[in-house]
């Protein structure tokens, strides 16, 4: 067994202890199960939200796009740091309702808000559509990295069924408890990693940050600006829009705002996060540098470039360190995904299977299924290849077409009926689902579209048809519920007048 | 949304409306390649922005909202 092995191995275990462990003193309900019996201050808050932020994504696909794809890469922390700007609004609201309402998950938010079971399926279905490939993403991920930095000594395979037994596990027994205590060593231990990396690497090879920069611009300029077509200024807006608004209606992010113990301690943590978005900084640091050290990564390859780069540069027990931290961003979100999944699975369909479940069934039927979905997620890793990869690519956009109807809700007066919302949803996840299948852009149509307008994000032009279809829908459906009433009236007072 | 609250929409134009203007090489500012220099330096503003209005926000003075 190699040092890196060893420490990877010491983290797996501890984190396992932990989050068993985070159940002691507790006792278990589903509140308590779901969103830690709304108790959570301001730090722990801080570093769920921020969990769900810095997954394998982070480690892996952050500095993978900078390596592949520049400057595009630069809208992961604009739409999470626009996210955070709207959630100081947001994210109040939507507490104080489920606290007053005694709310647990996404899905009975919109069915209680819109006083529609059928609502809070669909909501639960499309939340789970986006969770599951997340999931995957975050085993496979594991996989790699643990395969990785034990040079080999461990399968991909083998280590994404240890890591998914592992977060199984201190889930089902410990909830929302278990996510945060191990989102507590996550934090410190991905902090240092990444930020150590981000300013050793520049300056150990090319003396400094602009030398690094400069050396990229001399050979591929192109890498540091948008290009002008494709992945443009117009996909940079309107897709830093789109997941800035969905980011919110992730069932995992929306269960942490529920979490939290009071409203201040969620505006407060809107002012921090911002700055904490500052870490993605030193992780593109570390795909330019890569860009000029390790070249010619092609494809999904790139998403090695952190660990290749890591390995040619130090010793294995350094690189331990970093598998380890690798590992903890894959548990940690993984463990609030399929927590939220599962909840929200629970209190939409087996609630309205089982009217009268009491607590306790509840919560088995919810550790049923994160066995489930886990188990799920896992021979999806070994087994999905392009649907999968296609439904990652849709996670946002699907996620979104629920933003509509929450924000509609949250104001006094709600314009939007169940059947519109339901409508507008619908709709536009259908339509996201077929034009990413049919892999249909707007020139598809147009031929003549200029680049500004076809390069714009599919999932934001059905956010538009989504509210369009969900206004017209309320209107005419609450003009028929006018309609039919001033009819009985008609009725009744000519009835009244015979009989008068 | 009310009063104060109207600042949450500054970020949004602040970032996203001027990125055709802003998306360039040089000048170098910190070290960073422009477009990147522009994104952080909205990042940081964002969290001073929220800063103030969570000091001028009035919800935040009521006793009861904990």
């Amino acid at each position: 067994m190699n040092s890196a092995l060893l420490i990877i191995l010491l983290f797996l275990l501890f984190s396992l202890y932990l989050g068993i462990r985070a159940k002691r003193g507790k006792d278990m309900n589903m509140e308590q199960f779901a969103v830690g019996g709304r108790g959570f201050g301001t730090l722990f808050i801080f570093l769920l939200i921020a969990g769900e932020v810095y997954t394998t994504f982070t480690f892996l696909g952050g500095s993978g796009w900078a390596y592949s794809k520049g400057a595009a890469a630069y809208y992961v922390p604009a739409y999470i740091f626009l996210a955070y700007v709207l959630s100081y609004w947001l994210a109040p609201k939507v507490w104080r309702y489920a606290k007053d309402h005694n709310i647990i998950s996404q899905p009975d938010f919109f069915a209680s808000k819109y006083n529609s079971r059928g609502l809070g399926i669909i909501v639960a279905i499309v939340g789970s559509m986006a969770l599951v490939p997340y999931i995957v993403i975050q085993f496979k991920g594991l996989g790699i990295i643990v395969g990785e930095a034990s040079y080999g000594a461990i399968p991909p395979l083998t280590a994404s069924i240890i890591g998914a037994a592992v977060v199984t596990i201190y889930v089902m027994v410990s909830g929302i408890h278990g996510s945060a205590w191990t989102a507590l060593i996550k934090d410190f231990m991905i902090l240092a990693i990444v930020i150590f990396l981000g300013i050793y690497i520049p300056f150990h090879y090319f003396g400094g940050i602009q030398p690094m920069f400069e050396n990229v611009q001399a050979v591929k300029p192109e890498m540091l600006t948008l290009s002008a077509e494709g992945l443009s200024p117009a996909w940079f807006i309107s897709t830093v829009l789109l997941n800035a608004l969905g980011f919110y209606l992730l069932p995992n992010s929306f269960v942490v705002v529920l979490s939290a113990n009071g409203e201040k301690s969620i505006r407060k943590n809107a002012i921090t996060l911002p700055l904490y978005t500052l870490l993605l900084l030193f992780v593109f640091f570390i795909g330019f540098a890569a860009v000029l050290k390790i070249p010619g990564l092609q494809g999904a390859d790139g998403d090695l470039s952190l660990l290749r780069l890591a390995i040619q540069t130090f010793d294995p027990w350094m690189i331990g360190l970093i598998g380890a931290a690798g590992l903890l961003t894959a548990l940690v979100p993984a463990s609030v995904m399929l927590m939220a999944a599962s909840v929200g699975l629970t209190k939409s369909f087996y609630k309205v299977l089982v009217p009268h479940a009491t607590e306790k069934q509840q919560l088995n039927v919810s550790k049923l299924f994160i066995l489930l979905i886990s188990s799920a997620a896992l021979v999806l890793t070994v087994t999905g290849g392009e649907a999968l990869a296609m439904l990652n690519i849709m996670s946002y956009s699907l996620v979104t077409q629920l933003a509509p109807s929450l924000f509609f809700s949250l104001f006094n007066k709600n314009t939007v009926n169940k059947y519109g919302a339901g409508a507008g949803i619908i709709v536009s996840v259908l339509l996201v689902l077929y034009v990413t299948i049919k892999e249909i852009k707007i020139s598809t149509f147009l031929p003549d579209v200029p680049h500004v307008i076809n390069d714009i994000s599919l999932g934001f032009i059905a956010l538009i048809i989504n509210v369009i279809v969900m206004l017209v829908v309320s209107f005419i459906t609450r003009a028929m519920a006018v309609n039919s009433t001033s009819l009985e009236n008609v009725e009744n007072s000519s009835f009244l007048k015979r009989e008068g | 949304m009310k009063s104060v609250k109207i600042l949450l929409f500054v970020p949004f134009i602040g970032l996203l409306g001027f990125i055709p203007a802003a998306n360039r090489i040089e000048p170098y500012i910190f070290g960073l390649p422009f477009l990147l220099f522009y994104i952080i330096f909205w990042m940081v503003l964002s969290s001073v922005l929220l800063t103030v209005i969570y000091k001028l926000d009035p919800e935040n003075r009521r006793r009861d909202s904990q």
